[in-house]
């Protein structure tokens, strides 16, 4: 049964993938101009112009983007904010002009940016499904087809001769979201939606999205910032970062990777721009280099041990201790300490530049996004009860890594395997 | 061959949608809220005639000497508020309507095109109030109101070539709108609406050449080229019968044309970087 359906959904793979291009995005690069002062003014223009200052500086928001999307195709964009999803959208949408590259779109391009496209608060519901629906390119007549179908789906079929400025904003939102979803487009462009309207609403886009995702007529592209939601509709997906595509493909692999790019900026230790010169915080001169590096893949299943090693330069002739600590970034537990354990003050190491390798058993934790820091310390002498810390990684020289397994459970650092409850009955 | 006709058509149809959508909502927001609603369009003109019918007619005794004053400067007074109406209200129509440039692509000019065509529904009332009144007004209608559409045709096409450049330089520059406000002020004088053109020969000798000058100012050209061939062609003068010259007389046609083409250059220049700069 699971592999019909899974040969099922190959199927539908192949077939997508010979279906024509319906979006050609080819190297797309945008910048923008962000005034330095308020430049809005013929004063301000004649100064800057008299002074030979621009008055903007360049502010380069994608650099160098390509992807196609064929007919059928739901496809996600992820990225951390600022990272220019939205001004992709745009471009794509055309209401920014793409400053390098092209972009190519078949068929009627059905955008759903910020919400409710000239909807004006004076006139009624209907007059802005009208108005909202000429926008998008459609005459009075295929309105006029689409009409009951939209209000049924907003579900404000009592309300459709108010004026739009007593709507509730919830209200509101449904009624500009079902003009976009139910105006019959060929590519629909959908820009952090997922959280519209209430429950039983939500339940409603669900049902349709799955519904989509089976059209292979349909072409989605949606923004969001909602792993789950992507990994239940789209079938293909990019990330994006810095203006610059660093995942694409298989919507679970990017899933991943955006959740651990998420957790490394979660960061705690992180180095401010300090200069070429300056060492990263928490290294110094005696301690001038200390990295913990992964050995295979960022993402396991856990039944393998994960391997690392740990690169560090110690400039004195003595002996240190090396402090691995395992910490869950998404629950902010330490997992475990290597340091904490007092009969060893952590692992005993000699002085100069080496690199240790490591591994760590991953099977008794639950999935989730993982770090490794180490820290150095100096045992003063052998009773010392406080052994001194010289150095530790930062943000930036700690490892990070991803626990992937396909049975894993998300809530709880441990499985099943470490950690279970025995229930010893009812009191009375 | 075909399919770019095809093509064409289809780009063309969907501006046709948005303009018509767009012209109704102005259209239907313009009174919003107001008592009497459309009949404003009426009465402003009416009212603003009645404030300079008394104090330019009656008190200051302007004339002409020929009964067709009072309607001329109904006539005039008509054509200029649409004027500085669709300009003024045009100039500010891209970043009044910044939200939707920011959210959807659709041609930039429609927006200006309807709301100047706003304007123009406004002018075609009252000047349906202006022929109803030039019954009793001394009006002497001939063959040659056949002419007035192309003269509004060309007054329309001044204003739009006017409102696109405007409306450009005011995304930029949001100065543009108080110079404006002043530069229509002048010109409000400097075209003889409140006053007939003989006036100035007539009380000012020394300056009778001026008043060549002024004719050959589009937007003057266009006013008396509406009144002359609407409501009297015998006591009306337009630029032929003022200036003589035929080649001088094919300035203020040209100057709009100038004027127009200017203005969609500009427009179609700037235009696709409306949505970031506003």
């Amino acid at each position: 049964m699971e592999v019909e359906a899974a040969m099922e959904a190959k199927d539908m793979e192949v077939q997508r993938d010979s279906s024509p291009v319906v979006l050609r995005v080819d190297h797309v690069a945008k910048s923008f101009r962000l005034p330095t002062e308020q430049a809005t003014g013929l004063k301000m223009a004649f100064l800057n112009w008299t002074k030979g200052i621009k008055g903007y500086t360049e502010q380069r928001v994608l650099r160098d983007i390509s992807f196609e999307v064929r007919q059928g195709d739901f496809f996600g964009v992820v990225g951390r904010n600022g990272s220019g999803k939205s001004t992709l959208l745009k471009i794509i949408s055309q209401i920014y002009v793409p400053e390098e590259g092209t972009v190519e779109v078949k068929g009627k391009l059905v955008p759903f940016i910020e919400l409710g496209v000239g909807f004006n608060p004076e006139l009624t519901g209907r007059e802005n499904v009208y108005l909202n629906g000429a926008l998008l390119g459609f005459s009075r007549s295929e309105i006029d087809a689409m009409y009951d179908d939209i209000v049924e789906f907003a579900e404000l079929d009592a309300f459709m001769d108010q004026k739009l400025k007593n709507y509730s904003s919830g209200m509101q939102v449904r009624l500009a979201f079902s003009v976009a979803i139910k105006a019959q487009g060929d590519i629909l462009v959908l820009d952090e939606v997922l959280a519209v309207g209430d429950e039983a609403f939500q339940q409603k886009c669900d049902a349709f999205f799955k519904q989509v995702k089976e059209d292979p007529t349909k072409t989605v592209i949606l923004v969001t910032h909602s792993m789950g939601a992507m990994k239940q509709y789209c079938n293909k997906a990019i990330l994006i970062k810095d203006g610059e595509i660093v995942a694409s493909g298989d919507p679970k692999t990017v899933a991943d990777q955006y959740s651990l790019e998420n957790a490394q900026s979660s960061n705690y230790f992180r180095t401010k721009d300090q200069g070429e010169f300056a060492r990263p915080l928490g290294l110094n001169a005696r301690v001038p280099k200390l990295k913990v590096t992964h050995e295979g893949d960022k993402f396991v299943d856990g039944s393998q041990p994960f391997e690392f090693s740990v690169e560090y330069e110690f400039t004195e002739d003595k002996p240190a201790y090396l402090g691995l600590i395992l910490q869950d970034v998404r629950r902010g537990a330490q997992v475990y300490d290597v340091d904490s354990q007092t009969e060893s003050k952590g692992i005993r190491v000699a002085g100069g530049h080496h690199v240790m390798r490591f591994s760590v058993p991953l099977d008794l934790v639950n999935n989730g996004e993982y770090r490794i820091f180490a820290t150095m310390r100096e045992g003063q002498t052998d009773d010392a009860a406080v052994p001194r810390s010289i150095a530790f990684t930062n943000d930036d020289n700690c490892c990070y890594f991803a626990v992937r397994s396909k049975d894993g459970a998300e809530n709880g650092v441990l499985n099943v395997k470490a950690m279970h409850i025995d229930v010893l009955g009812l009191q009375d | 061959m075909k399919s770019i006709i095809r093509r064409i058509g289809e780009r063309y149809r969907y501006s046709m949608v948005v303009f018509k959508e767009l012209v109704k909502t102005d259209f239907r927001l313009r009174y919003q809220g107001s008592f009497l609603g459309m009949a404003w369009s009426v009465l402003k003109p009416l009212m603003l005639f009645a404030v300079m019918y008394v104090v330019f007619v009656r008190f200051l005794k302007f004339s002409d000497g020929t009964p067709t004053f009072p309607i001329s400067l109904l006539c005039g007074t008509c054509l200029w508020s649409f004027f500085t109406e669709a300009t003024s209200m045009g100039m500010r129509a891209i970043v009044d309507r910044g939200d939707l440039l920011r959210k959807v692509h659709f041609p930039n000019y429609i927006i200006v095109a309807s709301t100047t065509m706003g304007s123009m529904i406004s002018l075609g009332i009252n000047l349906l109030v202006v022929i109803v009144f030039g019954f009793f007004a001394h009006a002497h209608y001939t063959w040659r109101v056949l002419l007035v559409p192309f003269s509004i045709l060309q007054l329309y096409l001044l204003a739009l070539g006017v409102t696109l450049l405007l409306g450009t330089l005011y995304v930029y520059f949001r100065d543009v709108a108080h110079i404006w406000d002043v530069v229509t002020q002048a010109m409000f004088y400097a075209t003889p609406i409140i006053y007939p053109i003989s006036m100035i020969a007539q009380r000012a000798p020394d300056f009778a050449w001026a008043s060549k000058i002024l004719m050959l100012n589009p937007s003057t050209q266009v006013i008396m080229d509406i009144r002359h061939n609407l409501l009297s062609p015998e006591y009306i003068p337009t630029v032929w019968s003022f200036v003589g010259n035929p080649l001088l007389c094919l300035i203020p046609y040209a100057l709009s044309a100038v004027i127009l083409v200017l203005g969609i250059v500009v427009f179609r220049k700037y235009s696709a970087k409306f949505a970031e700069v506003l």
